[in-house]
């Protein structure tokens, strides 16, 4: 049951990390408005490989919105025009037949482009190792009501927790920073008790990795907040900079 | 990880794959542990992540670990129905759902109309109708089941017709009602309710909500949410011991990768149960007995013979996949296999169907074998070749599930044969001769031998769960 939508297809292929790249045009017929934007990529995919091409390598896993790892900069929007969602969960519905789609890999010195749209976004994984772990014993776990937590509290790092990881904050920043990813990181255990033994350590060790890494500063233009798909606040950039000064007095 | 590597019969290390590089690696270890996941993709579509495979553990089932009970399978009930061919994977919507929403069909087949359309007395809600005592709260299995014998009935919704409603329209008046009063506010109007009604119910899912709308276009507060059941974990994989070791001496299993804790039908949040106690607070406490007897084995080389050999098979694979030079796609097999899996092993099976699987899975593992295309090359980025790998190994377990399936003739949990069910069409268990785990030895050249065993029950004892 496929559909009516005629698109036209701006996508860059890159062979490798070292290969130069460019745009190239890929007419899509039949795509049907109910389908997700990467099941229009594995139309594609399927008409190349048919050809006997090679097909445009992609990331993507969980596919509803939860890992993280779908990354494309659609338009000249990372997941594309819609707002709060990821690439996995754009639907077809949202583009008119006729289009024109350009779709680009995150673009950013600390995510080297490995082929095609993938990307390498380890440096956040090196950035959460740094982050470390939590002193919180295992065994019988306590009364839930031993540590009281305000409600505002509570809710500030489940929404601070929301963050996927998926870099989009970097990719849409004029100057390719971290911060709002890094923030969120910090934010979701500084604001819970059980964050607290290794707050100092851990505000210093990930924001020095983050520079580590070659992620641009903030200059508080605030497009990673316009473009985040959980809708992280650009709040948690604020208190990271409180964390990060306080742990540097501390010391 | 594409093979396991043993020394003198025990686990010394695996070999895989650099997905980056392509290059082919080998690690040495005392002991190998697979925390690899489930094979529900065998399905093609599921609630999986499109990574999940079986490789790992089917990879070590060829090397002597038995597998243990792989046809039980759990269908989840609450999922966005398939929307066509494209479709790559099915999203979960929350079980927690099932708490306001009320599961219903038309009365009459093949009825047309939009669920707004359809006046409450030509409403069936079967859940309601078959189980009052439990209603839409049935466990999985019962739900998904009971949605598949309205859908093959004829009574199913929406345009592929394989899908039922769950309705939120009682909930948002029931909570409307509730909020009027608790807000004080005397002879409310009928939108007033309904705006009271759908503030809680967005309060409590929200999120749910907003992701079904995005999905499927349509407005879960106005119209009823189309729902069909999915493959969501699959309770078999390798087996185990208490100590979580396999039948291979140094390879542990844990999660979903292995056959324990859930039997033939998982209850609701004990993967992650599984997840935590397996780690946390069993094999921390049951490998030490393990390497405390191989402390005094050196650390062996990669250059090690095995290793060697290991090496070469995988590479050989590799190889082979990319000389045939086919003319379909892995996906084009892919989807076949799961359609076969999903109609003679799914929701139900039957001894006809499962022979005819188990002919028609051979035929397809045949044909990729002969014309499959796996384009590019090994070391670079390679997604078509990491597919081919997997469905490679789905080929070969999707039989041995139909196997499975085939050797239990009574209904057991998640699995449900048709020739053993209640006048009623309830699940039909025969304790007497099936209270065993299959555990299958792969004996090579697709052959496999089931070893049996029993289980006694000294206090509680299996019995036909009734929700009627």
């Amino acid at each position: 049951m496929s559909g009516n939508m005629n698109l036209t297809l701006k996508i860059w292929r890159q062979k490798s990390a070292k290969a130069n790249g460019q745009l190239v045009t890929y007419p899509v017929k039949g795509i049907s408005p109910d389908m997700s934007f990467l099941e229009m990529f594995d139309v594609l995919n399927e008409e190349i490989i048919n050809k006997g091409e090679e097909p445009i390598a992609f990331d993507h896993d969980c596919r509803e919105g939860i890992c993280g790892a779908c990354s494309m900069f659609i338009n000249g929007q990372p997941h594309g025009p819609k707002k709060g969602v990821t690439t996995c969960q754009l639907h077809m519905r949202s583009f008119k037949d006729g289009d024109t789609i350009v779709v680009e890999p995150w673009r950013a010195a600390a995510f080297p482009v490995i082929k095609d749209l993938t990307v390498d976004r380890t440096a956040f994984d090196r950035i959460i190792a740094k982050g470390g772990f939590i002193s919180v014993n295992t065994g019988n776990a306590q009364d839930a009501n031993n540590i009281p937590i305000p409600k505002p509290d509570a809710d500030m790092s489940f929404n601070a927790a929301a963050c996927i990881g998926c870099g989009a904050c970097v990719a849409t920043c004029k100057n390719s920073s971290a911060m709002l990813f890094v923030s969120a990181k910090i934010s979701q255990l500084a604001l819970l008790p059980q964050g607290q033994v290794e707050r100092i350590a851990r505000a210093k060790n990930m924001v020095a990795q983050m520079d580590e890494e070659g992620f641009g500063n903030c200059t508080n233009t605030g497009a990673c907040e316009v473009e985040c798909p959980k809708e992280i606040s650009l709040e948690n950039i604020a208190r990271m900079n409180r964390e990060y000064f306080m742990a540097n007095i501390k010391e | 990880m594409l093979d396991l590597v043993l020394v003198d019969g025990k686990a010394r290390g695996v070999i895989m794959r650099n997905l980056n590089t392509g290059e082919i690696e080998s690690h040495s270890a005392d002991a190998v542990i697979l925390a690899t996941g489930g094979y529900g993709n065998v399905f093609y579509l599921s609630t999986n992540a499109m990574g999940c495979n079986v490789t790992a553990a089917w990879k070590a089932h060829k090397k002597g670990a038995f597998f243990g009970n792989p046809c039980f399978t759990q269908i989840h009930p609450t999922c966005i129905p398939v929307s066509g061919d494209h479709q790559s994977k099915l999203t979960l919507m929350s079980e927690s759902l099932r708490n306001d929403g009320r599961i219903w069909v038309p009365k009459k087949a093949g009825d047309v109309r939009k669920a707004n359309e359809i006046p409450e007395e030509e409403r069936d809600y079967y859940l309601e109708r078959r189980y009052p005592a439990f209603g839409n709260l049935v466990p999985r299995d019962v739900a998904s089941r009971a949605a598949k014998e309205r859908c093959d009935a004829g009574f199913g919704v929406g345009n592929s017709k394989m899908a039922v409603f769950l309705d939120f329209k009682s909930a948002i008046e029931r909570y409307g009602h509730n909020q009027a009063v608790k807000l004080g506010v005397q002879n409310p109007t009928a939108a007033q309710l309904k705006d009271f009604g759908k503030q809680v119910v967005e309060e409590k899912y929200g999120n749910l909500f907003e992701m079904y709308e995005q999905i499927t276009g349509e407005n879960p507060y106005e119209v009823a949410m189309r729902i069909y059941p999915a493959v969501h974990y699959t309770m078999g994989g390798l087996w185990v011991d208490y100590n979580l070791m396999t039948t291979v001496p140094g390879l542990y299993c844990l999660g979903e990768a292995n056959f324990s804790d859930h039997g033939a039908n998982r209850l609701g949040a004990s993967a992650l149960m599984q997840g935590l106690a397996d780690g946390y607070f069993v094999l921390p406490y049951t490998i030490g007995a393990y390497l405390s007897k191989e402390i005094s084995v050196k650390a062996i080389s990669t250059d090690h013979e095995a290793f060697v050999t290991a090496e070469k098979t995988v590479q050989g694979q590799i190889d082979k996949f990319f000389a045939i030079k086919g003319t379909k796609s892995v996906d084009h097999f892919h989807k076949k296999l799961g359609k076969i899996m999903w109609d003679k092993c799914g929701m139900a099976r039957n001894e006809k169907g499962l022979n005819e699987a188990i002919l028609e899975i051979r035929q397809l593992r045949e044909e990729f074998w002969k014309d499959v295309r796996v384009p590019g090359t090994n070391d670079e980025l390679n997604p078509e070749l990491e597919k081919a790998f997997r469905v490679a190994d789905f080929l070969e377990l999707g039989e041995l599930m139909c196997m499975d399936a085939l050797n239990r003739s009574e209904s057991c949990g998640g699995h449900f044969r048709e020739e053993s069910q209640t006048e009623e069409g309830e699940a039909l268990r025969n304790d007497d001769q099936f209270a065993y785990v299959s555990a299958w030895e792969n004996k090579g050249d697709g052959k496999y031998e089931l070893h049996k065993e029993e289980l006694i029950f000294d206090v509680v004892h299996p019995s036909a769960r009734s929700y009627k």
